[in-house]
């Protein structure tokens, strides 16, 4: 081994099968989701000749933005954030605020209808710099008080939208949101009377010009959505997937490994840890400019503690650290909490007359009927999923190699940070 | 910033550091040339470590000053402190377990690369082209320490010894003028012992100035051509081996004669 | 002391001296607030102890814990409704008897629920990484919160009003109104600190308690059973936190199934008030934050309360991370 051609540097590198496994796994994975995600609106229109599943799939494409986004704080950095919804609703709100009739009536007098186009990045910025700036003071501090700070951020932020009524319309929400529309010379199979036909014909005035032009309104369309969401997941995919592979993404490994070594390679632990925080929102408020066009609706309610817990269970479920589990990890739970939960009742109830107990399916005294009670199981049930999947797979379902590897050893390994000095 | 190459690479004037009513350093002075081997060597307890975060910027001196190549570094950050030049090992290793030995030395290049968000972002060509040249010089210090052949294990899946070269390339990553290696040869057997007074050598031939802890008096009067002996804090001895060695109030320290 | 103490000062100060405004213009008003927020703190301060017990011994933020709070009122009210029927309200020897037996029977009962819920959701992945036993917390909150849904649905639920009110069992001092409930609320949370205090310091698993949160692998070390440590403190917190849902339910005689939600971010806020992790801290961190809630309540608006509380959580944090009695703690 005393010298090597030069062209062959390379080949010294030892065999990287192990490399290889982990990329094939998540190219299937990738694979797979794609496939899904083409079949998907084709094969439920065709099935239930309606666009319901499909609108829900968008929905449900804003909790995989969120979550794709969250695990570059809590999966990468190590960082455990409590309050994302709090960036989510800042999202939803910078758009709703600039792209809607709301203020009009506050005290600015001016309704601004800003493109859909500009304000996603716009949102983007500003829950990026609210993640900052919460971020900046906070993150200095042990790793505990910064998940208590988001969790008071998180309380706090619904309720300032909804204490500034004036300005948010308060409870009463921001409705009427702008669609996004693009204009008529983007062809595609969505312009022409004969084709998909996706988008109608719409009359736009963009904000700098005087006079309307033609355009496509998305109005509604569940369709144009779903595209939109899947072309924001697969850029928010390919975007932090080159974030992970990079000197940021090691050096937020690094610091989530052992801060105090990281440190002593030279890597300035403060802002690395606040750049990660800071991109984490930034995915969040993307997501809420996308969440706001597509409801049509954003009022403080949406934005509860109960959305940061559930984007953090899809997180943790999915596989923390890994992108495709996380993916994967979202898509279930969107699907536990908003499709088989809710149905149970319906098919408690069909399933206990089928089997001649249908008597229990009417109210009778303080018995709210069977449907009824597993209505109110709703909230039992997803606290046992929680705890069991947990238990039974502390790692999450595509655990990063990384993690799945750490529970094996399952050796805690104590941060000994400063107290180094007491064996010295 | 080519100011002539002062002849101390590092220089401690009356550094003390006390936690509490606990002197853990006690008023220590010492200078360190540059291109030799210094060690620190005193009975457990003696505050050695503790001299070492102070260097590294973990804890601020509470009083006294330390200066690098000329430069006074006197409480900085620790991560200004690598950037500046000077890499350290830990007592129990601390390495990044669950990340890649390579991802561990390219975490070492981190403060001497470029690439910005944005350039890792949207995988410009310049940041490729670093990944490219990064990665090639992680496996050439994975080689210089004799690990190459781990290179895609995690790192806490090496053995120790290993795990212990490991934390030298990291460290040799960040391009160190001056390596600190708190106890390298601690637990090691006497090959192992044999092979890393060799690497040391390899590392001084680098241009590298070596400032090591060490126990094991093999070690340190084999490679090393000064000594400052540290005894609760203070110094209490410092020259070369041979003189050290016979120093009465070394052999008392050591000896556990309390005056 | 470093710009961030005086930032701490200065906003303690500000808010005392805008207070003892108040309290010279209108003293009757100041006063009645302070009762107010008195018995609330009680309440939180009871809670909080528990948030901080298992905090400062296993570092978990227990959501579960605010939860066993209205578990403990739900239990207590089915209890209670055997005994009381027709006596609410007034002064009778059947009333003291119920209140005597019920206490001790309900917080038993949720030092039990409490140490099954640590032996199923947390103790398994005690080594697991740290957010895993976190989730569990989050999903036995929820649990718990289905449970008491079930049971009762979504509508509030009538505690039995047992304490005496009304005439005879209240006084007016320089128009402050006193009644027998607010004096009831502190002595009673007062004697189970107390009560407390005695045990952490005195007893042999009290010291236990402290040497595993210190130090828990030097804990096990010196022989002491950090399974039954731990399930002590999970034990010890669920019966303050029962006895707090009582005490809660014959204050304000309703309750409802996600009560424990907002009281327990709340409590836990006080505990991080009080410095997590300390139990003197804990308890003058509730009384504080009670007091700060009934002041928001009474000169902000209530619906600033929460934005000011978790305001103040966050402004602790930031200028004083070691809590108002914390200890300095190297930072990791």
């Amino acid at each position: 081994m005393s010298t090597r051609p030069a062209g062959k540097r390379r080949s010294l590198l030892p065999p990287i099968r192990f490399r290889e496994r982990m990329r094939d796994r998540d190219t299937a994975i990738y694979g797979v989701l794609i496939i899904i995600a083409l079949i998907f609106p084709l094969a439920t229109i065709f099935a239930t000749d309606s666009t319901f599943l499909v609108s829900q799939a968008g929905h449900a494409g804003t909790f995989v933005l969120l979550a794709i986004g969250l695990n570059v704080v809590v999966g990468f950095a190590g960082l455990l954030d409590l309050g994302y919804a709090a960036f989510f609703a800042i999202g939803a709100y910078t758009y709703a605020l600039f792209a809607s009739a709301q203020l009009q009536a506050s005290p600015a007098h001016h309704a601004y209808h800003l493109p859909f186009w500009l304000m996603m990045f716009v949102a983007l910025f500003v829950a990026a710099a609210f993640g900052a700036v919460l971020g900046f003071p906070t993150l200095r501090l042990r790793g505990d008080y910064l998940a208590i700070v988001t969790l008071g951020f998180g309380e706090i932020v619904p309720q300032l939208f909804f204490n500034f009524d004036q300005w948010t319309g308060g409870i009463n929400a921001i409705g009427g949101i702008d669609q996004p529309s693009l204009p008529a010379w983007i062809t595609g199979p969505w312009a022409g009377a004969n084709g998909i036909a996706i988008l109608q014909n719409f009359t736009c005035k963009p904000f700098w010009a005087s006079s309307a032009a033609p355009c496509y309104s998305f109005s509604f369309d569940p369709i144009a959505y779903y595209v939109l969401v899947l072309i924001l997941i697969v850029a928010a995919v390919i975007l932090v997937t080159n974030l992970h592979r990079s000197r940021l993404g090691r050096a937020w490994m690094a610091i989530r490994e052992d801060e105090v070594a990281a440190a002593a390679m030279g890597i300035n632990t403060v802002t690395t840890k606040l750049l990660a925080f800071a991109i984490g929102a930034s995915f969040s408020g993307f997501a809420g400019a996308y969440y706001g066009a597509s409801f049509g609706l954003v009022s403080p309610d949406q934005f509860y503690f109960v959305v940061s817990i559930t984007v953090l269970v899809m997180v943790v479920l999915g596989g923390m650290g890994n992108i495709t589990g996380v993916i994967v990890g979202a898509i279930i739970i969107y699907f536990v909490l908003n499709s088989l939960l809710p149905s149970l009742p319906s098919t408690v109830e069909s399933f206990a007359s089928n089997i001649g107990l249908g008597f229990l399916n009417d109210r009778n005294g303080d018995w709210p009927g069977l449907a009824g009670e597993t209505q109110r199981l709703q909230f039992l049930l997803y606290g046992l999923i929680l705890v069991l999947m947990m238990l039974l797979r502390p790692q999450g379902i595509f655990p990063s190699r990384v993690r799945e590897q750490e529970l094996k050893h399952a050796a805690v390994q104590e941060e000994e940070a400063v107290v180094e000095m007491t064996h010295a | 910033m080519s100011q002539a190459p002062t002849e101390n690479v590092l220089e401690l004037t009356n550094l003390t550091k006390r936690f509490g009513g606990l002197v853990a350093v006690d008023d220590v002075s010492l200078h360190i040339k540059r291109g030799e081997v210094f060690a620190l060597i005193g009975p457990n307890g003696a505050g050695k470590t503790t001299l070492f975060n102070n260097v590294t910027g973990l804890f601020q001196p509470t009083s006294g000053t330390v200066v690098f190549d000329g430069r006074n570094i006197t409480g900085s950050k620790p991560h200004e402190v690598a950037r500046l030049g000077i890499a350290r090992t830990f007592q129990n290793i601390r390495l990044f377990d669950y990340m890649t030995c390579v991802d561990n030395v390219r975490v070492g290049r981190h403060v001497r690369m470029r690439a910005k968000v944005w350039d890792s972002l949207f995988k410009l060509p310049r940041e490729r082209r670093e990944e490219v040249r990064v990665t090639e010089e992680a496996m050439d210090l994975l080689k210089f320490v004799g690990i190459q052949r781990q290179a895609h294990q995690y790192a806490r899946n090496l053995p120790y010894g290993q795990q212990r070269r490991l934390e030298i390339a990291r460290a040799l990553a960040t391009e160190p003028k001056l390596l600190l290696l708190d106890e390298p040869a601690a637990g090691f057997t006497p090959q192992e012992k044999v092979e890393l007074m060799a690497l040391v050598k390899k590392i001084l031939a680098r241009g590298i100035t070596v400032f090591l802890i060490e126990h094991d008096m093999k070690v340190v009067m084999g490679i090393s051509e000064r000594i400052v002996v540290l005894d609760h804090g203070e110094k209490i001895a410092e020259g070369p081996p041979d003189e050290v060695r016979k120093d009465p109030r070394v052999i008392e320290a050591y000896l556990g004669k309390s005056a | 002391m470093s710009l961030t103490d005086y930032g701490f000062y200065i906003l303690c100060a500000t808010a005392i001296v805008l207070l003892a405004t108040q309290a010279f213009t209108n003293p009757k008003d100041f006063f009645q607030v302070t009762i107010f927020g008195l018995a609330d703190g009680a309440i939180y301060a009871l809670v909080a102890l528990g948030y901080t017990m298992v905090y400062g011994i296993i570092e978990l933020i227990n959501f579960a814990h605010g939860d066993v709070f209205t578990l403990g009122a739900y239990i207590g009210a089915a209890i209670l409704a055997f005994f009381a029927g027709a006596n609410e309200g007034s002064f009778v020897v059947v009333n003291v008897i119920a209140l005597l037996l019920v206490f001790p029977i309900v917080m038993l009962i949720m030092g039990g629920i409490n140490i099954t819920i640590e032996r199923i959701a947390y103790r398994p992945l005690r080594n697991a990484p740290r957010l895993a036993p976190l989730i569990t917390a989050i999903g036995m909150s929820f649990v718990l919160e289905g449970i008491m849904f079930m049971w009762h649905g979504a509508p509030t639920v009538h505690f039995p009003d047992l304490l005496p009110h009304g005439p005879g069992f209240q006084t007016t001092i320089g128009g402050v109104f006193f009644g027998f409930k607010d004096v009831f609320v502190v002595v009673a949370a007062a004697i189970l600190v107390s009560l407390l205090a005695v045990f952490i310091n005195g007893s042999k698993l009290g010291k236990a308690m402290r040497a595993t949160a210190q130090d828990r692998d030097a804990a096990q070390l010196m022989g002491i059973d950090i399974n039954r440590t731990i399930a002590a403190t999970f034990f010890i917190g669920a019966v303050l936190a029962g006895a707090g849902g009582m005490i809660w339910g014959l204050y304000f005689n309703t309750i409802y199934y996600n009560l424990g939600f907002r009281t327990g971010l709340v409590a836990f806020t006080a505990a991080v008030f009080g410095g997590i992790g300390n139990i003197p801290g804990a308890a003058i961190g509730g009384l504080i934050i009670g007091l700060v809630a009934a002041y928001s309540d009474g000169y902000i608006g209530s619906k600033w309360t929460e934005v000011v509380i978790f305001g103040i959580l966050i402004g602790v944090l930031v200028f004083r991370p070691t809590g108002l009695l914390g200890m300095r703690v190297p930072e990791k």
